[in-house]
């Protein structure tokens, strides 16, 4: 369980986010949904510590206990981190590296395995991912969709307890982001992450949605699941989900209309 | 006006006081040795054997030019073993030790800036960040030593290409026989120099690749400001190197 408690950020004078509360499940698929700028990002870095909150808690939970992630120092926070994995937007593979490499990194530079375990592994997760023979390639010289593969491979590699994807399908054709959507439920369950998601895609949010917190205008005014999400009363949500035309003709069918 | 120059100095402040407090960082003992040793190989190939090509080029062009230039000037009625004798000091005080530096400072700053500054951009440096890798060392070191070990080995060959390359020419061009330039080129020699030279190119060799992943590891925004952190890495890591060489040379030559 991750838990997020009155977090406080502005750059500046801006106020990002302003008194966030949020408790992410275990086990479960959780998303943070809004549209762009309202500060999802924002609350995903200070979540992970890629940003220092202005004020306010983070807290991972685990067999040892609650760790407060925010009042730890640098050399502390590794040991958390080492149970994070983290999809980022663009991937952010290694170019340097192949495949195989990349995936391989986390092993290389955290675990205790010989090179035949590690390889073992790295080939275990490549497969998990539908990569198994891509090993040889360097970043560049694969698809979109499949660095987002690689990435989310590498993301599990070390087996975390807590995996963040950000934006997982932004850039992918609709089937190659139902793969990727598939992968990311399947992985929490198999391995009872605690999954967050940030994402601004409807499709991937009813699909595998299981947990979502609404986040806007530097709040978060609504959290529950995908069945409720159809059914909100709240304006601001109400304008976000129906906003295309597909969404719209959902509502309608749902409504008799 | 006071505002601005407030602000400027402001501004300094910050980054000499982040640039030290980088540079404690990226000194952080690496956390597995195969890791860095493989990494540091990689630089060494990358600043030494592929800085080598423009290195002897350059030396061999210095050398000859020095000698002829050194040849005009003396004219008829300077001993003709002048020559020898300036272009090993020109060689071995200031263009091997100093201008070769500036120069790499144009190919490897920009590369090690460009570099680490599109890791940056492309969140790769977040992705270390969150594994838990200690990114500014793990990045960092690995090019601030190959620099420092390698630096000196190029330097030592400019010195050898640019005084051969000299001998060459004056012999070729008949602007003194070779037996003239060997006398010249042992005349007052000191081993000192040769150190001093050695000392202050290890010296611009950490600062070109320290300045240069710092303002790497500092970008932010996307591909105009990996141009922008190049440029600035190589424009700070020259005027640091005429400061240094100012500095050193004075402690050290007077």
């Amino acid at each position: 369980m991750i838990c997020a408690t009155d977090v406080h950020k502005a750059f500046g004078e801006k106020v990002v986010l302003n008194g966030v509360s949020a408790d992410f499940k275990p086990g479960q698929v959780n998303f943070i949904i809004g549209r762009s700028g309202s500060g999802k990002s924002v609350l995903t870095k200070c979540l992970v510590g890629l940003l220092e909150v202005d004020r306010g808690l983070v807290t991972y939970s685990g067999p040892s206990g609650d760790r407060d992630f925010t009042a730890m120092r640098p050399r502390e926070r590794e040991a958390v981190r080492h149970e994070i994995g983290m999809l980022f937007q663009g991937g952010a593979l290694f170019d340097s590296m192949t495949v195989r490499e990349n995936v391989m990194f986390p092993l290389t530079m955290f675990a205790n395995l010989d090179p035949v375990q590690m390889e073992h592994r790295v080939q275990e997760c490549l497969q998990r991912v539908e990569l198994g023979d891509s090993g040889q390639f360097f970043p560049a010289e694969i698809s979109g969709g499949m660095q987002k593969r690689v990435a989310l491979a590498r993301s599990i590699v070390m087996r975390p307890r807590f995996l963040f994807c950000d934006e997982p399908n932004s850039g992918l054709d609709p089937q190659t982001a139902i793969v990727i959507d598939t992968l990311i439920r399947e992985l929490t369950h198999e391995y009872e992450t605690t999954t967050v998601v940030v994402s601004h895609d409807m499709n991937s949010v009813i699909e595998i949605g299981e947990h979502i917190h609404f986040v806007h205008d530097g709040d978060i005014p609504w959290t529950g699941d995908s069945a409720a999400i159809l059914r909100a009363e709240l304006p601001a949500l109400e304008e976000f989900v129906y906003a295309s035309d597909l969404m719209k003709d959902v509502r309608k069918k749902m409504l008799g209309l | 006006m006071l505002r601005y120059t407030l602000a400027n100095v402001t501004s300094l402040l910050f980054h000499i006081g982040r640039y030290f407090a980088f540079l404690v960082a990226a000194f952080r003992r690496p956390r597995k040795v195969r890791v860095f040793g493989r990494a540091l190989a990689a630089e060494l190939e990358m600043i030494g054997l592929q800085s080598l090509g423009i290195v002897v080029l350059l030396s061999l062009f210095m050398g000859a030019v020095i000698a002829i230039q050194t040849a005009h000037q003396i004219g008829g009625w300077i001993p003709a073993y002048t020559i020898g004798f300036a272009v090993r000091q020109t060689m071995i005080l200031e263009f091997a030790p100093t201008i070769i530096p500036v120069i790499l400072s144009g190919k490897v700053g920009s590369n090690i800036a460009s570099q680490i500054g599109t890791m940056r951009v492309s969140e790769q440096i977040d992705a270390l960040e969150v594994m838990g890798v200690a990114a500014i060392s793990h990045l960092a070191l690995p090019k601030i030593l190959a620099g420092v070990i390698i630096f000196p080995f190029l330097v030592i060959i400019a010195m050898v290409l640019g005084i051969g390359a000299g001998a060459w020419i004056s012999v070729a061009a008949d602007l003194s026989s070779m037996s003239d330039f060997q006398y010249g080129m042992q005349i007052d020699f000191a081993q000192y120099d040769v150190m001093y030279a050695l000392f202050k190119t290890t010296v611009f060799a950490a600062i070109i690749t320290s300045v240069s992943a710092y303002h790497g590891f500092y970008t932010s925004g996307g591909a105009l400001e990996v141009g922008r952190s190049s440029t600035k890495a190589v424009v700070y890591s020259v005027v640091l190197i005429m400061i240094t060489n100012l500095v050193i040379t004075q402690l050290l030559l007077t």
